[in-house]
Order: structure tokens, then sequence, then C-alpha cells
């Protein structure tokens, strides 16, 4: 059975579609990376996976049950077996590095204060930060990759069984970014996570995928074209046919100049 | 056959007013529901440095304000009463002024000016920087978490400032008006204690924290439906300030209106004024 079965998904925001008739399952133990031009509906998809946002029309299940037969209380029981790590990190301004990673334990579980301290000095230490270093300071005074470790540190402090990256390697220069794919990958062998990548970076989907989807934005498809464009391994997207997918994985512009000069 | 929009008339235009006008009180009244399922007092964490931000630091402010529209009613006022031999009235006219109107309204106003808009830009750049996602993934209701702390501060402390605001009005129009315009002391607080009931002062105080509630609540909605960007966060903020004002003009009549009834209800004897 999936984790997560995304069945005939819409999502529209106001006269903006987003998302059209999207049916997408989450295996358990698999890395599903999701790629697509900007404004294709990735970070959407994972959102909806979620719960952080609801579909306009179409079902999400978590189990093999659909969320909306849960109570608002199950629902955010449940949605603690999830990690996200947000695009920009989303680390809470007025808190420091510490009360950040300790928020979701102090929040959830009613753990002596011992105990908080030091899953939180392990959380950073997993993600290549010292506690005496940075746990002191506030999210403006870290640099982007130390954001993302201490945004990842967060998630992970949790326990999760499924981790969501929202364009983790996103601004991220490219060792750091190497850095940040490692995790991703120590994180999924040592807890066999399941893990579900949002990115544009195909270093990112080579090196972490087991599985890839393509999103297209709907506003480029026609009326009837399924939004998922192509689904398999990263081998299978180089080679593949589909000229809207050799372009994307190559970084290749083609045609888009003239098609965005023409619209 | 190609179907074609009519272009936009000035009827098109107030009519989509009216509907984002209802829209707006509709999604206003449901998120006020929500806030009022979620309350319970919040831990001392989180609910005393937001008390803090919104009544000490306010403090100043109200001080103020407080100070000056004192000083400038018995300037106004003076005139007046000079003309008719009244001089000895104004304390009864800048109190009474004071605690029924000009204190709860405009303590209001820089309430929802000081702390409102402060309120709707955190909110915002905390919703469009994806924290209050964060929140939510980390199993803290957003609601419960950052708008019932912001709402019971504003709604237990605007009394209080109500009250400074009155307090430092009074006493500035006492001494403007003693020190500068020569009316007699005795007689200036005499026909004040005649005008002046306890009922004015309470009327004056619960219709501030109906004014409270409308800030916290309105500033709080606006910064959660933050358009993205810098432009985004700063509308929510002036829309927060603008529809408080509304909001507290608005209560302001209808709550003014209500209390003169009552009194009247509870007074039989007293004669109307209208």
């Amino acid at each position: 059975m999936a984790l997560i079965d995304l069945k005939n998904v819409t999502k529209s925001f106001g006269p903006q579609h987003v998302l059209r008739d999207i049916t997408l399952e989450l295996r358990r133990g698999e890395t599903l990376v999701l790629i697509g031009e900007s404004g294709c509906g990735k970070s959407v998809t994972m959102k909806l996976m979620m719960d952080l946002l609801s579909p306009t029309s179409g079902e999400v299940h978590w189990d093999g049950r659909p969320i909306r037969l849960r109570s608002e209380k199950q629902i955010a029981q449940e949605r603690l077996k999830f990690g996200y790590l947000f695009q920009q990190a989303a680390l809470f301004d007025s808190l420091t590095v510490f009360e950040n990673v300790a928020f979701g334990l102090r929040q959830n579980k009613r753990l002596p204060e011992k105990e908080v301290r030091a899953k939180v000095c392990g959380c950073l230490k997993d993600v290549g930060l010292t506690s005496d270093g940075v746990a002191g300071k506030k999210p403006a005074e870290l640099s982007g990759g130390m954001r993302k470790r201490v945004g990842l540190a967060r998630a992970l402090a949790m326990s999760p069984e499924i981790m969501l990256y929202d364009e983790p390697t996103t601004g991220l220069d490219p060792i750091m970014s190497d850095v940040i794919n490692e995790l991703i990958l120590r994180t999924r062998d040592r807890e066999q996570m399941t893990s579900v990548v949002v990115t544009h970076d195909m270093n990112t989907v080579k090196k972490v995928a087991d599985r890839i989807v393509m999103l297209y934005p709907v506003a480029r498809l026609r009326p009837h074209e399924p939004q998922i464009i192509f689904e398999g391994t990263a081998e299978e997207a180089f080679e593949c046919d589909d000229p809207r997918v050799h372009q994307f994985v190559r970084g290749e512009a083609g045609e888009r100049l003239t098609e965005m000069a023409a619209a | 056959m190609s179907a074609t929009l009519p272009r936009p008339n000035c009827v098109h235009l107030v009519g989509e007013m009216v509907l984002d006008g209802v829209r707006l009180v509709g999604d206003l009244t449901l998120f006020s529901i929500n806030m009022v399922r979620w309350l319970n007092w919040p831990r001392g964490g989180v609910i005393w440095p937001i008390m803090y931000q919104t009544g000490v630091l306010s403090i100043p402010v109200i001080l103020i304000t407080g100070g000056f529209i004192g000083m400038v009613l018995a300037v106004q006022a003076y005139d007046q009463f000079a003309l008719m031999n009244m001089e000895n009235q104004l304390g009864a006219v800048i109190n009474v002024t004071l605690v029924k109107e000009l204190g709860p309204v405009l303590a209001a106003l820089m309430l929802a000016g000081r702390v409102g808009s402060a309120m709707a830009a955190e909110l915002g750049t905390m919703r469009v920087t994806e924290q209050i996602d964060a929140l939510t993934a980390l199993g803290a209701n957003p609601v419960r978490f950052l708008v019932v702390p912001r709402f019971l501060a504003c709604f237990l402390l605007i009394p209080l400032l109500t009250l400074v605001g009155d307090a430092v009005g009074m006493l500035s129009g006492w001494i403007f008006s003693t020190k500068v315009l020569g009316v007699h002391s005795f007689y200036y607080w005499q026909h004040s204690i005649d005008f002046i009931t306890a009922y004015d002062v309470l009327s004056g105080v619960v219709k501030s924290v109906f004014f409270g509630a409308a800030i916290a609540l309105i500033a709080c909605h606006r910064g959660f439906h933050s358009r993205a960007g810098a432009e985004g966060v700063g509308r929510a903020a002036t829309e927060s300030f603008v529809y408080s004002f509304v909001a507290i003009l608005l209560f302001d009549f209808l709550l003014g209106t209500l209390f003169m009834k009552l009194y009247y209800v509870i007074w039989p004897g007293d004669v109307p004024m209208v």
C-alpha cells in the first residue's frame, strides 16, 4: 500500500490553475523526485501531500485512507510523521537556532529539558553544525547553507517517517549543494526514510532519485493532455524522446525564448 | 461564436466592491470563530513578550496623545464658553469628552497604528516566508500560537491604556485650563463631578474592549492573508490600519447609541438629550 496517494487532484488559486487531475503515489522507502519548470506546481504537490494545502477537487490519501475522513486533531497528530525542509528554510526569526530545532519537541513531546538539549545537539551534529557555534545565533546571522542545515535539523528532530525537501539546493554553491545531497542520502540510509524532493538541480536528481516524476505547467498544456509528462528513473529521463523532458534534463532553452516573447 | 465579457463600467465596479466587502466580513467572522475555538491562556514565554510589546511600549504614545488632546480640547472650547461666560464649565466638557469618546477612540487608534500594523506586518512576513506553514508542520496550530496571544494582549490591555489616556488628558486639560486660561480650579472640578458619572467612564472602557478585539482580529487576519513580497506585506499592514480605523468608528457609533439607550432604560427618570 502506498504511503501517500494523490487521486485526480486539481488545485487552483482563484483563476490560476496550478494542478490538473494529478494522480500520484508515494511508496514506502523510495526517494521520489519531482522536477519541472518553475510554477508547474511541484511545491504545491508536496504541500498537498502533507495537507498544508487542500485540493480544489480530488482526494489525498494517507495509508490508503482519505485525509478528509480524519478529524482536525488526527490530521495534526499524523502530520508529525512528516518532516518538511522549506525552500528558504522558514526558520522562526524571533527564536535562536537552538529554540528553532527544539520547537517541535517542546510543542509535542513532554521531554525533560535535558533530553531536549541532547536531542537538539545530536541533530545539529548530524547536519554538520556544532551546537556551541550556532545554537545561540538568530537565523538572520546564518548563511544560506547553514539555514538549510538548521531547517533540516529541525525537521529531523521530530524523527519523521517521511521527509519532504522543497528545493533543498537552490541558491547554494556547488559544494554546499553536494553537502545537502549527501545529507539527504545519509538521512535516507540511516533512518530507512521515505523522501520526496522537489528540485531543478539535475545533480540532485542523479544523486538521490529512485523515481522521477516530471510536471508540466497547466498553462502550456493542451486541454486533454496529462500534466505528468514523465515518470521513471534518472537514466530513463535522460534518454526520454519527449522534447519537453529532453530539454529540461539537459537544461536547453530550445525555442522557449521565442515562445516567451510571442506570449 | 466566442463569448466576450462586457467592458466593466461603474456598476460592475460597485458590485465588485460590495462582493469583496461581503467576502471580507464573512472571512473575518470565520477567522474570529476559529480563534474563539482555540482560545486558551498561552504559555508565559509566548504571552508576556507580546503583552510587553502591546502594553508597556504603547504607554509613551498614549501619554503624548492624551496629554495633547486634553490641552487641545481646552483651547478649542474656551473661546465659545467665554462668550457665554461659562468658562467654569470647561472641566465638564473636557472630561466628559475624554472619558466617553476621545480617550477610548484615540487609545484604539494609537494601538491600531502602533501595534496592529506591526502585527499584520510580522504575521504577513511569516506567511510569505512559510513560517506559518512551518508551525503547522511542527504540530503547532498557527491560530492558537500566533493569534490567541495577540488577541488576549489587545483585549486585556486596551482598557488600561484607555484609562491611562483618560487620566493624562484630564490632567493636562486641567493644568492648561487653570494655569494658562485662568479657569478656577474649584469650579473646574465641581462641574466635572456634576456631569461625569461612573457609567460614562465604564461605557468608555467597555467600548475600548471591543476596539481592542477588533484591532487584534483584523491585524492577524490581514497578516495571515498577506500576499507575497514586500508589497504584499506592506499592503497587509496598511489594510490592517484602515480596516481597524473603520471598525473603531463603526463600533464607536453603535456602542455609543446602545449605551445611551441603555442609560435611559436603567435610569428612566432622566430626560433624554435627543
